[in-house]
């Protein structure tokens, strides 16, 4: 009896950590990586005296990169953190990019050919302010190049060769310094800005040791507004503070003195305010008003001239020095179908450097930056080659009138993903490529076999990994068996929605929605949120899939609402809506019209439910359940959940049956005092359950309560809303809550005393895990609740089940008082996270594992077993052979479990999971500024062969095995034969 | 080593109380309020100095409290009101309560009571057309009992179809704070199945259950270090698998050894001058002792 036993407990201790590593020749095979950057902020280039052309950028996300100017790859990169934006970059002494970042407060070298660090230096300072760097060209002191940077009301001069902070000048309080200027052979550093609103303020410092030696400052009374843009070493243009005159300050030894021209003398008839952008040419500066950009020319005495005007919402680049004291900038038009870049001579209006029309895809919007660097080309002449910044935020490279390379970087600010299923595979494949695949079909298992047998050589290896890579299979535009091809339909921070095929990353389509575009009702729109709008199946199968997009026009919350409907097949927009109303809520009901397109009810500000689509049957379809639909809002800011139902019909002044009038139904107030809402957590309305029971030793059974209208609340001590360390433990506690949404029961709730946030949580199932901090132990902590049904477990005789005296088929309602327990446990874990997502397959048969995305940017696996609630110091024989780990104080962590093996999922805010059709799959997608995909088997490929599986060996084996009974059975007859003779 | 987590309940203080509906305060209740008399009072913070019986709001106050006693207590009343569909909210009862100050300045509610009204005419005409409509009943509390309403009501709603029983069957669940309340789990103490049919009680009047619940703390992260010193003495036993004999444990690896000796042995004595026989036994009795540790290892690493 012992050694059943004995075996039962081998096999389940061999199986009880799963080994969800690959082999390094699995790499790349079913998961891809892509790395981005972001939308470009500023660009270096650096193509003098370098071997390999380079071009250095920092981007909204907050990324440093150093990017190959022949064909965009990355040559390194690195994500400062969120908190650590870039202000500005520079590059000194010819080898090391410097930036500021953190509002002036942070100055870091890094070496340019790798991207090493090389020193980093943290500029104090007295107040916040506007962050500036300068790198003069030409000015030394003590044989060192000198970094010059303003930030938080401080100039500060540092080594550009250690960082060395060399000294420090206080710029006098109320004084804002817009630019810092320093004059050829000299060593003096001229700053310009403003005192208060109305004063032009102009300080010379010495270079040498920080000493203030002039203090002039000129009043002027319209004030000022904007930016100052400098003309000359001692010219100025700044806009008053109404937004019409144009004020020339200049500078001179006698002191300062203002000309004002108005704009509209220069500009007549031009609505809307002027924005003067910064160009640094000399003499010329620029004015933009709307879509209309204005050059203009400073002559003697200040007397402005308009050199040129061109409209279509021209970018304009900084100037670039190229020979002897030549200047060149560049701007460039939006044309219909393409972009118009023109270089012009700084000093020599006239004629143009260049002029280039470029084509351009629409879907990447109109220009956004520009910046240009100049080359020599092979008959000894200037060109120019341009770096360009789309709307969506991709970033190009222009040279002799063609886009070298283009890089997707809209994809590094991904705001939401959804799934799509491809197209049915359509019959009728010709003979000729059936015979084609199967030459080649048995020439890659032949290879194979050799790899298997160790025969192949280093050449075969590598064609062998080939196939495996290239597999035509994987990145196919048709639905497989399996379920693993897919379109991951993608939200981007610039409102453009990408399809990205599951097998190789590959954008299928992309499309800037117009409806998020700048207009003149909607001026900031930002994307949302995408929803599943119609997943056809069954009597629908003719239908293309399609996803919701949702927007808003505005940050805030009563801002218009955008929506728009896009096919996942075509990527075509088929319809968009600009709402009259504003979208605080979107509630996606359960139910979908004869189409199988979902309805949605849309909830304003005024706490009116709009219903879409407007359709009667639709509408139908609501009347119908009407009392059975309820939501719930929190107001984490006021502490509140509310619970709501439908009433009426609105009584608007236009007759709408599609909008109706809404009430409260339940409330819960968090008391303000000690509680304060940090994360709210629902379960995803797709989630599969398989089964409601849960079979545990002892021939027992409990029921997990799966109603899907349970809410996780997690809410802190108001004044642990900060960062971890600020607290002592007595001071800090988190409560979480599990709320019925239905009816606004609490059903579990529950204190951890000395704990803060952030909180990270799960839910899933009848489960939910939440990571947060202890306080008292120093540690992260997970902790699990679990929560079942009482109502259903006297369900265990077996004749009731027989007579039908059970109460298993009856319709559960929210109104019954619920009889629930709760089970919990708690356990140490050694990493902050950033996200916590789950495993989800096709029917929820397959055990959970937990994805952890870890602050080192990773994806980590737990398995679910590990935060198990009945996990006990020792279980016993029959709770180990249900699968019942040890209980630890820690939850482990291993190496092996890294989804992401070896990569980083740079600046990683989001996992997405999705079942494939097959039950023991599931996919994973990563998102940040980098993306990663791979598909994982939370408990193996149980019902699948591997891909590697070698049919070639099988086969050689069969027809081996068959000779081998051939021969045999010859020579037995023979030896019978020979026998008998005798 | 969770075992003792009924403590938070003793906190928790549920108090079942059942009261016949009636239209008038318990006089229980008064002859409570005499018992302690109104020396040295706290001024509430509501200085609304009505006192409970009266039907208008606020109905709350702590009355009195005993000043020499650091964990004194006071008695406070806050009012449930309720409302039929769409209509306004009308007081419908009072909870009565103990409130507890602890030394550590932390107040608690214990002692709850509640008391109906009973319906009148009106109330119980818009109470069948919610049953006949099968519309919400409505009820709220004040979210803090010393200042009501404090920061907003806490409303809950339950189909009107789930109370009636024979009486008016329901049950009130009160999620404390403090002196907060956060939700009223409210709704018949009972299943509620989902076809709602239409049911008028028999008797029109409240059988009201209540609980009031504070929070409960959870459970302490395992500490192994003390569990594995404190556990060594008591749960010595447990802990430790009782020590089997070498027999009991081996069984298994010795009787194939055995045969295998016994069939070497026999082989041997059919062959005396053939010695090699026995090397194969001896050298398979190497190998089966020496799976032993290694298995047992395996098993510990796992662990």
């Amino acid at each position: 009896m012992a050694i059943p036993g004995f075996l039962l407990v081998l096999l389940f201790l061999s199986c009880s950590l799963p080994a969800l590593s690959l082999y390094e020749d699995q790499v790349g095979l079913m998961d891809w990586h892509q790395k981005y950057i972001g939308k470009v902020k500023q660009a270096v280039f650096q193509t003098q005296k370098a071997g390999r052309k380079r071009v250095v950028v920092s981007t909204e996300e907050n990324v440093i990169a150093s990017l190959d100017l022949r064909r965009g790859e990355i040559f390194w990169r690195h994500v400062l953190g969120a908190t650590d934006a870039i202000d500005e970059i520079d590059i000194a002494l010819g080898k090391y990019v410097i930036t500021l970042s953190s509002e002036g407060s942070t100055l870091r070298a890094w070496n340019l050919p790798d991207g090493q660090m090389v020193w980093e230096s943290f500029l104090s300072g007295s107040r916040p302010s506007k962050s500036l760097l300068f790198i003069p060209t030409n000015l030394k002191v003590d044989k060192d190049n000198v970094i010059f940077v303003y930030g938080n009301g401080c100039l500060h001069a540092v080594s550009s060769i250690d960082g060395e902070v060399l000294w420090k000048e206080f710029i006098a309080k109320g004084v804002e310094v817009q630019e810092l200027i320093h004059q050829l052979g000299s060593h003096i550093i001229y700053a310009v800005g403003f005192d208060g609103l109305s004063q032009f303020v102009a300080l010379q410092i010495n270079a040498k040791n920080g000493e203030l030696l002039k203090h002039e400052s000129a009043a002027f009374p319209g004030g000022f507004a904007g930016k100052i843009s400098s003309v000359s070493s001692d010219s100025f243009v700044v806009s008053d503070a109404t937004h019409s005159v144009l004020v020339l300050v200049s500078v001179k030894d006698g002191g300062i003195s203002f000309q004002q021209t108005r704009i509209l003398d220069l500009v007549p008839d031009s609505p809307g305010t002027a924005v003067v952008l910064p160009t640094k040419l000399t003499g010329i500066f620029a004015l933009k008003i709307n879509d209309l950009v204005t050059f203009v020319k400073v002559i003697d005495e200040g007397k402005l001239e308009v050199v040129e005007k061109i409209d279509n919402g021209a970018a304009v680049s900084g100037a670039v020095s190229f020979s002897e004291g030549q200047e060149a900038f560049a701007f460039v038009q939006n044309g219909e179908s393409k972009i118009h870049l023109t270089v012009k001579h700084g000093l020599d209006w006239s004629n143009n450097l260049l002029k280039e029309s470029i084509e351009m895809d629409r879907q990447r919007g109109v220009v956004h930056k520009v910046f240009i660097n100049n080359y020599l080309r092979t008959d000894r002449t200037y060109g120019f080659r341009a770096l360009i910044v789309m709307e969506d935020h991709s970033l190009l490279l222009v040279q002799q009138g063609e886009i070298v390379w283009s890089r997707e970087d809209g994809l590094a600010s991904v705001i939401d993903v959804t799934t799509s299923e491809l197209p049915i595979e359509k019959h009728g494949v010709s003979v000729a490529k059936v015979e084609q695949n199967l030459f080649e079909w048995l020439k890659g298992h032949m290879l194979k076999l050799k790899g298997t047998l160790l025969l192949a050589n280093l050449d075969e290896l590598a064609e062998i990994q080939r196939i495996r890579l290239q597999s035509s299979e994987k990145s196919k535009m048709t639905r497989d068996h399996n379920g693993f091809r897919k379109l991951l339909i993608v939200l981007t921070r610039a409102g453009k929605l990408f399809a990205l095929h599951t097998g190789d990353g590959r954008v299928v389509w992309s499309l800037l929605l117009d409806s998020f575009r700048k207009t003149g009702q909607c001026n900031s729109p930002v994307g949302l949120k995408l929803y599943q709008w119609q997943i056809p199946h069954h009597h629908a199968l003719d239908e293309n899939p399609s996803v919701l997009v949702l927007g808003r026009c505005g940050r805030s919350l009563d801002a218009n609402g955008v929506l728009s409907v896009v096919d996942t097949y075509t990527g075509k927009e088929i319809s968009s809506v600009g709402a009259a109303h504003s979208i605080v809520q979107v509630i996606p009901l359960p139910f979908t019209d004869s189409t199988e397109q979902r309805l949605h009810l849309l909830i304003d500000a005024d706490q009116h439910a709009h219903l879409i689509p407007r359709t009667h049957e639709a509408l139908s379809i609501v009347q119908r359940e009407f009392g059975n639909i309820y939501w719930y809002s929190v107001e984490a800011d006021n502490g509140i959940i509310r619970g709501h139902v439908l009433k009426d019909n609105c009584d608007l002044e236009v007759s709408d049956g599609y909008c109706f009038n809404t009430r409260g139904l339940w409330s819960i107030v968090f008391p303000s005092e000690s509680e304060k809402i940090i994360a709210t957590m629902t379960k995803k309305s797709n989630e599969v359950v398989h089964t409601q029971a849960k079979a545990m030793s002892e021939h027992d059974v409990i029921y997990k309560y799966v109603s899907k209208n349970l809410l996780f609340v997690a809410n802190v001590a108001p004044k642990a809303i900060d960062e971890i360390g600020l607290l002592t433990p007595e001071e800090s506690w988190l409560v979480v809550y599990l709320i019925d949404t239905v009816t606004g029961r609490i059903l579990h709730r529950v204190t951890h005393h000395g704990s803060q946030g952030p909180v990270h949580a799960v839910f899933s199932e009848n489960w939910v895990v939440y990571h947060y901090f202890n306080l008292k132990a120093h540690r992260y902590e997970m902790s699990v609740i679990e929560i079942y049904d009482q109502s259903r477990a006297d369900n265990k005789d077996v004749w009731k089940l027989v007579l039908g005296k059970h109460n298993l088929t009856s319709p559960i309602s929210s109104y019954s008082r619920p009889e629930v327990v709760t089970k919990s446990q708690t356990y140490f874990f050694t990493h902050s996270v950033k996200t916590i997502a789950v495993t989800s397959t096709a029917k929820g048969i397959t055990s959970k594992q937990l994805l952890i995305g870890t602050i080192s940017d990773q994806v980590l696996t737990l398995d679910k077993r590990f935060l198990d609630p009945r996990r006990t110091v020792n279980p016993t024989q029959a709770e180990k052979e249900e699968g019942i780990i040890p209980l630890t104080d820690s939850l482990p962590i291993m190496p092996q479990s890294y989804v992401t093996h070896t990569l980083k999922v740079e600046g990683l805010k989001g996992i997405v999971t999705s079942p494939a059709k097959l039950e023991s799959t599931t996919l994973i997608f990563a998102y940040g500024v980098d993306l990663f995909f791979t598909r994982m088997a939370p408990s193996k490929t149980y019902d699948s062969l591997t891909e590697d599986f070698s049919y070639a060996l099988l086969l050689l084996t069969i027809v081996a095995l068959l000779v081998a009974i051939v021969a045999t059975w010859f020579l037995s007859e023979r030896k019978e034969l020979q026998d008998k003779w005798r | 080593m969770r075992t003792t987590r009924s403590h938070s309940f003793v906190l928790c203080l549920a108090l079942l109380f059942f009261r016949s509906a009636s239209a008038f305060q318990s006089d229980e209740l008064l002859a409570e309020d005499e018992e302690f008399g109104l020396e040295g009072g706290r001024s509430p913070p509501n200085l609304d100095l009505t006192l409970s019986s009266s039907r208008s709001v606020p109905f709350s106050q702590p009355t009195r409290r005993r000043s020499s006693d650091p964990d004194s207590d006071s008695k406070i009343q806050f009012p449930l009101e309720h409302a039929f569909g769409e209509s306004d909210f009308f007081p419908a009862g009072t909870f009565t309560a103990r409130l507890k100050t602890w030394s550590h300045g932390g107040q608690t509610l214990t002692k709850l009571r509640f008391s109906r009204e009973a319906l009148t005419e009106t109330e119980k005409e818009k109470f069948k057309m919610l049953l006949e409509g099968d519309d919400f009943y409505k009820i709220r509390v004040p979210s803090n009992v010393l200042s009501p309403p404090g920061r907003d009501y806490i409303i809950s709603s339950v189909k009107a179809r789930c109370l009636p029983q024979d009486r008016l069957d329901e049950h009130f669940v009160i999620h404390m704070e403090g002196v907060n309340i956060l939700a009223v789990n409210y709704g018949s103490p009972g299943p509620c199945p989902y076809p709602r049919q239409l049911k008028l009680p028999a008797k029109w009047s409240f059988n009201s259950y209540t609980v009031l619940k504070n929070s409960e703390q959870a459970p302490r992260t395992p500490a192994f270090a003390e569990e594995i010193l404190g556990g060594e003495s008591g749960e010595g036993e447990a802990v430790m698998p009782p020590e089997r004999s070498f027999w009991a444990k081996y069984w298994m690896y010795l009787i194939p050894l055995g045969l295998v000796v016994m069939n070497a042995v026999t082989q041997a004595m059919n062959m005396p001058e053939e010695q090699a026989t026995g090397q194969p036994g001896s050298h398979t009795q190497q190998t089966t002792v020496a799976a032993v540790p290694r298995g047992q290892s395996a098993a510990v690493r796992r662990r």
